[in-house]
Formats: structure tokens, sequence, C-alpha cells
């Protein structure tokens, strides 16, 4: 098995080749792959496509179709239940829970941009040094992103609870850090963040390693201070993996939903659009048509930023 | 027959779980009527929702065979005390029973699927506007046969199983009510009486606080428990027909009616436990029964954090006080849950004949003596073995002349979720804006029950 997938791999990475002479290259592909090997390819192209198709694809697009709908999700969906941009206006106008989840999703995406992931990229930096004990603050630092976010609000909850909370024990406030609408994002906040920065050191750290250190070396001889190293060299020279990192900090931050839904169900200062989706659609709401209203908004903002980020990519990697 | 025609676009779609399970039942139906047809072709021809050519399936037939029976009691005690009915249901009768339980949220939270995908024969559901919702939309199984021969549920009970088309679908089992409890060994300690009114209610309050208590628990992290604050208050303030008439959306919000029962609120949580909004509703019934709290306005299975024995003998609630002379108290909030039947049982006769024994008071008894924050809705059940509290409980809902279900088991269930959560909590976390939340309540109230 493992012989015919490396069989494989030769033909159909002709990316790399095909500046060299694009016409003879094609027709030499199709000589040198076999019929077996072309039903081979077809299936393993066919299966994800269908895979990818049919799970991500429709189910966007009917969500899409649902939101132009009152659809309850019982019975069937006839010519009547369709409302125009209903739903949208609605969601607009006429929900108060939306502006404060864009808000929160938000502040959400900036907070784990600007603090978490910088905060990561730190530790890392610090771990590289090979100071005293570097694994064991590796194992703490790294903890938190084995555990379930479950678990995570679990932990939280015994620091941030009003009455027995670490914190409160600790300060001597009062402060209901999960049920007070002005702290408890903050708090959900921290809790997330802990995970993240684990997450995105180990992440940078092994993208450090692997950083050539005869170019630090260079560096050091030609009166580099650290930063500068650091800055001018280091940071350039690991664009991939702060590619990377970019991209799991977007991802992490779009698809926020677990923490607060354990934490509130994400209700009283903890709405996210997520959690929204979730309050309207599943459950005995069943708000079809308006949940997917809301789905639909999430989808195009995230689009935005996805496209963003992939046009950076793009044209820096070209 | 409407329904049927339209099926080909809903299975165009077929991504979401919830579009999915559209061809299921219909298809079944079809089935199911097809079968019959076989022996009356009247009934394909009637194309009636399929209860109706269930019902003669059960008419005269003994019932025997496997049924299966939907509960969402996942509570340890509760548990038990269904497993124990069965037992006994099953050594009088040939009907095997395969009991499922699902946790008792998730039950709730997946209803809509659970109907829709292939819910089991008996199931555990709520009375009131909840149930008719379901009814309404043909989801479930029409019981007015077991009715026939229910015998100890009075007509009030009746009413509460009956949907818009006069047509019984639920089987009612066992009731609570809403009340404010307090400890009596705090209020004889201290010389405390049960108000009666709500100037007495606050004086008493006042007094509570000098001593160094909460006067009354509160608690709405999930959303919901405040809601019954809610209920009683309007119930007090506007009597039990404006109450239903808003829940079933045909009074407006912004009516000052509306407005003077937050206004009562506002200056009803100056007395109340702050933070509420992390509390979880066992924590205030914990803050009861650890005296930091004197009272709390919740359901009797509040009784459930108390220790069986003295601890829980030491509870008491006295009727939400009165506001308005002209109103009273005569109207309670008592909530019923018992059981419905899908809209077509695999074996509808044993499914009704089930029905029918969990309407007895035998059925019920076992149930109450296991949880006594309950009490049987069977007039006949045996109270001999009650607590004091559960006796109380009786007396309390038999001498109301209306009785409420709760907030979310009296609208829909959409507008209970999506609307009055969000908006409650933004009351209590901002009391003094109520003009603007009752717009937005009002506006999206607009939107949802007109769709």
């Amino acid at each position: 098995m493992p012989e015919t997938t490396a069989r494989l791999a030769a033909p159909t990475a002709p990316a790399g080749t095909r500046k060299r002479g694009r016409p003879v290259r094609r027709s030499g592909k199709t000589r040198r792959l076999g019929r077996g090997d072309r039903i081979t390819v077809m299936i393993f192209v066919l299966i994800p496509s269908v895979i990818v198709l049919g799970l991500i694809w429709l189910p966007a697009i009917a969500s899409v179709f649902l939101s132009f709908t009152k659809w309850n999700g019982v019975g069937p969906l006839t010519s009547d239940s369709i409302v125009g941009t209903l739903n949208y206006e609605n969601v607009v106008t006429n929900y108060p829970p939306f502006w404060p989840a864009m808000q929160h999703n938000l502040i959400w995406l900036a907070v784990m941009f600007l603090v978490a992931t910088p905060i990561g990229m730190f530790l890392a930096i610090l771990l590289d040094k090979e100071i005293r004990g570097t694994r064991v603050y590796q194992t703490a630092l790294y903890m938190p992103v084995v555990l379930s976010l479950a678990l995570i609000g679990f932990i939280w909850q015994l620091i941030f609870s009003q009455q027995e909370g670490l914190l409160n024990y600790v300060t001597g406030s009062t402060i209901d850090w999960f049920g007070d609408q002005r702290y408890n994002l903050g708090a959900a906040l921290v809790a997330t963040s802990w995970r993240q920065v684990g997450y995105i050191m180990l992440l940078y750290l092994a993208g450090l390693k692997a950083v050539d250190p005869t170019l630090r070396e260079a560096a050091a001889i030609d009166g580099a201070s650290q930063p500068q190293t650091f800055f001018r060299i280091v940071f350039p020279v690991m664009r991939p993996i702060n590619i990377i990192v970019l991209t799991v900090t977007f991802i992490e931050s779009l698809r926020a939903f677990d923490l607060v839904w354990i934490i509130n169900k994400g209700r009283n200062g903890l709405e996210l659009i997520s959690t929204l989706v979730t309050q309207n659609v599943v459950g005995e709401a069943s708000r079809v048509g308006f949940g997917s209203a809301l789905a639909t908004v999430m989808l195009v903002i995230s689009s935005v930023f996805i496209t963003l980020q992939l046009r950076v990519v793009m044209k820096e990697e070209r | 027959m409407s329904d049927l025609k339209p099926e080909s676009p809903a299975r165009l779609i077929p991504p979401t779980p919830q579009s999915s399970l559209i061809s299921t039942p219909i298809s079944r139906r079809m089935l199911f009527q097809g079968t019959m047809s076989a022996a009356a072709l009247a009934a394909l021809a009637a194309c009636s929702s399929g209860s109706s050519s269930s019902a003669t399936a059960s008419a005269g037939t003994a019932a025997s065979g496997n049924v299966t029976f939907g509960s969402n009691q996942s509570d340890a005690v509760p548990k038990a005390a269904y497993a124990e009915i069965i037992k006994s249901y099953q050594a009088q009768s040939k009907v095997t029973v395969a009991i499922n339980t699902v946790d008792h949220n998730s039950f709730q939270e997946n209803i809509n699927n659970y109907l829709q995908g292939s819910p089991d024969d008996v199931f555990s559901w709520f009375a009131g506007y909840r149930m008719r919702f379901f009814a309404d939309q043909g989801l479930v199984g029409d019981v007015s046969d077991v009715w026939k021969n229910v015998t100890g549920m009075s007509d009030g009970l009746k009413a509460a199983s009956t949907a818009d088309d006069s047509k019984q679908y639920f089987v009612p089992f066992t009731t609570y009510p809403w009340a404010v409890f307090y400890r009596p060994s705090i209020f004889k300690a201290k010389g405390y009486t049960a108000p009666k009114t709500m100037d007495d209610f606050y004086r008493l309050a006042a007094q509570i606080k000098k001593d160094g208590m909460v006067p009354l628990a509160f608690a709405d992290k999930d959303g919901w428990p405040a809601m019954g604050t809610f209920d009683q208050l309007n119930l007090r303030i506007n009597g039990y027909d404006f109450h239903v008439s808003l829940m079933a959306g045909k009074e407006a919000w912004t009516d000052p009616k509306v407005k003077n029962v937050f206004s009562a609120w506002a200056k009803l949580l100056e007395v109340s436990q702050p933070d509420s909004l992390g509390r979880t509703w066992q924590e205030s019934a914990q803050s009861v029964q650890k005296n930091e709290a004197a009272m709390l306005v919740q359901g009797m299975f509040m009784g459930q954090q108390f220790t069986a024995g003295p601890d829980r003998d030491d509870l008491d609630f006295f009727a939400f006080p009165e506001i308005d002379s002209n109103i009273g108290t005569d109207a309670i909030e008592a909530p019923i849950d018992g059981f419905m039947m899908a809209k077509s049982p695999k074996n509808a006769a044993a499914a009704k004949d089930l029905l029918a024994y969990l309407s007895t008071a035998a059925a019920q008894g076992v149930s109450v003596k296991a949880d006594p924050t309950v009490i049987a809705t069977n007039s006949k059940a045996d109270t001999s073995g009650y607590t004091a509290l559960q006796k109380k409980a009786v007396e309390f809902i038999a001498g109301a002349k209306h009785i409420s279900q709760f907030l979310d088991r009296d609208t829909r269930p959409d507008f209970a979720s999506t609307v009055m959560i969000p908006a409650i909590q933004t009351f209590i976390g901002n009391p003094s804006d109520i003009d603007s939340l009752l717009k937005s309540i009002e506006s999206q109230k607009k939107s949802i029950f007109t769709s």
C-alpha cells in the first residue's frame, strides 16, 4: 500500500515542474498514468469532492436558501414559506441580541489577534532561549490545549465563581465574574486566551526550532541586537509559520462557541453569532428560517475575513 | 391532504438535519395509511391524520405486544420511580414496555427532531400551550379514546389536555405549585407571619433585611426561573384572563398594564438577591436551605435541594401576596407534567393502554411517593402517605379558581426562548429602562406570532 501512494505522488504533483514546458509535460503525464492509476486517482479525487460538496457546500447553500423562508422545521416547505429578506430585516432591526453579538465577535477576534497570539509568540521566543526547565514550562503552557473546553469552563468556574471562586477569595472582591454582563466577556476571553496562548506557543516554538542557527550566528557576528535579530531575520524567515498562526487565530476566533455555551448558553453579555444561531435553530424554538439568516450573516463575515487572508497569503507566495 | 402535495420541494434540500427528517414521517404515514386502506379504503380517501384510523385499530382489542416509552426523567429518584411504575404495569397487562430515558434538557431541546423522527410510542411532555403547539402541527397522536375511560381527572385537567380541535392529546400525570417558599422555623423564631398583601410583604422584607437576611432569593442564570416571578406579578396585577391572552400574543406588550408588572418587579428586585444572572435555581434554593435568604418564588421542585427528613419538613409556602384586591389571589401557577402519544405509534393499542394506566391513581401514587415535591393529578390518588407539603399543595391547587402553566408552557416556545429569556435578563440587568424593552418585545412578538 505505501508503494502505491508513493508512485501516485509523483504524477499528481506536477505543479512545481509545470513551468518547464506545459504541452510536453501534459502529454507525458497521460501516457505515464495506467488505467488502474487513473481510476485510483479518480476515486481519490471523487470521494473528498463528494464529501466536501455534500457535507459543506450543500448545507451552506441550503441554509442560505432557508434564510429566505419562515420554515419552522416542521412539515414541508411551500411557496408560502418564502418571506424574502424579512428574516434579515428582523435580525438587524428587531432582534436585540444581534448587535451585541456582532460586537462580541469582533472583540473576540481583536483580543485573540492582539493579545493571545502575541503572548503565545512571545512565550515561544522565551522558551526557545533554552532557559532552565524549558520542558516544564512548555508542558505547563501547552496543558490547556489538551483539555476539552468543557473542562476549561469548569476549571475557570472554580476561579471565577462569585461565592467559592479563587479569584474573589484572594482579592476579597464580590464581583460575579461570569454573571455580570460588565465582566463576563472579559472573563470568558481570559479563559479562552489561556488555551490559545499555549496553542500558538507550541506552533511557534516548533517554527523557531527549525530556523537555521547559522542565520542568528551571522547576525550576532554582524553586531545585531537580540530584538534586531528577531524582527529583521528570524521573523521574516518564519513566514510559513506566521501564516499558519494567523490562520489558526482567525479560525479559532470565528468559531468561538463552546466556552460561552458552557458558561451560560451565550446569553446575558456573552452573545456570539454562533450561540444565537444555535438558540434559534436547535431546541424547541425551531426558528429555522430566522436562525439560518443569522448563520448566513456569520458565513458572510467569515468569508470576508477568509478572503482577505487568502489574498494576503497568495500575494506573498507569488 | 394539502400537506402532502409540496413534499417534493422540501426533499430538494436534503442537507440540514431538519429537512432530511421531513421525508421520513410523511412517507411512513403514507405507508401506514396504505396498510390501513387494505382494511378500509375510506380511511385513505379521507386522508385524516392517521389517528382516527389507529383508533379503529385499538377498539375492542386487548392490548399486547411491545411499546416504547420515552422518559425525560433522567434524575436517579424519578427514574427509579418510573421503572417501578412500568414494572407494576407489566405485571397486570400483556404489554412489554421498553423505557428510553433521555436527559431532561436534551429531551426538551430536541423535541422537534424527536417528533419528526421516530418518537417513542408514549413520551413525557407538558400540558397547556406547549402541548397544543405540537398537536396543532399534527406531530402527536390523538388520545381522546383514552380519555373516555379516564376517571378521577377534573374538567380543568381535561381542558389542559385538549387542543384547539377539541380532541385530547395529553394525559396528566403529576403537578406542583409555584408559590413563595420559606422555612417555617425561621418565621416562627423571628415572629414573621406569611404576608397576605404586597404591603405586608414589603414590611416583612424590611424586617428581614434588618435581621441580616436576604428577603427574597432570586436566580435567573438559566433564563427561565425568573419567568415564574413575571407570571405571579402578572396574575396578581392583571388577572388570569389578561395573562392568558398576553401569552397567546393577543395583547400588546406595550400596554400600560404590562408596564405596571415590570415596574412592580423593579421594586421587587430591590429586596431580591442581587447578581441573579450568575445564579442557578439550585443555588437560590440552597440559599433558603442555608437560611441566607428568607423566601423564594419557585416551583415546589425546589424541595429537591433539601435533604429528606427534618430539613425538607421545614419547608412551607404561601400564595404570592395580593396586589389588587379586585383581582385577589385565586389564580395560581401549577404546571402539569404528563404524557403524549406519537402520531403514528408502532403499537397504538398498547400505547393507549399504557396511557390509560398512567392516568390512574395507582401509577401516580408510585411517583409522588418517590418524589415528594410533586403531587398526583388524579383526585383518587391516595394522599395518606403525602408529606405536609404535598398535602398543602393539594389544597392550594384545589382552592384555585384559575391555574396557569408557566410562561414557557403558556406561549409559543420560540417566543419564550428567543424573545422572553433575553428580554427578562436585560430587564434584570437594567430595571430602569422598561419602555424601550417592552417596545422591543412587542415588535418581536409581532414578527413571531404572525409568521
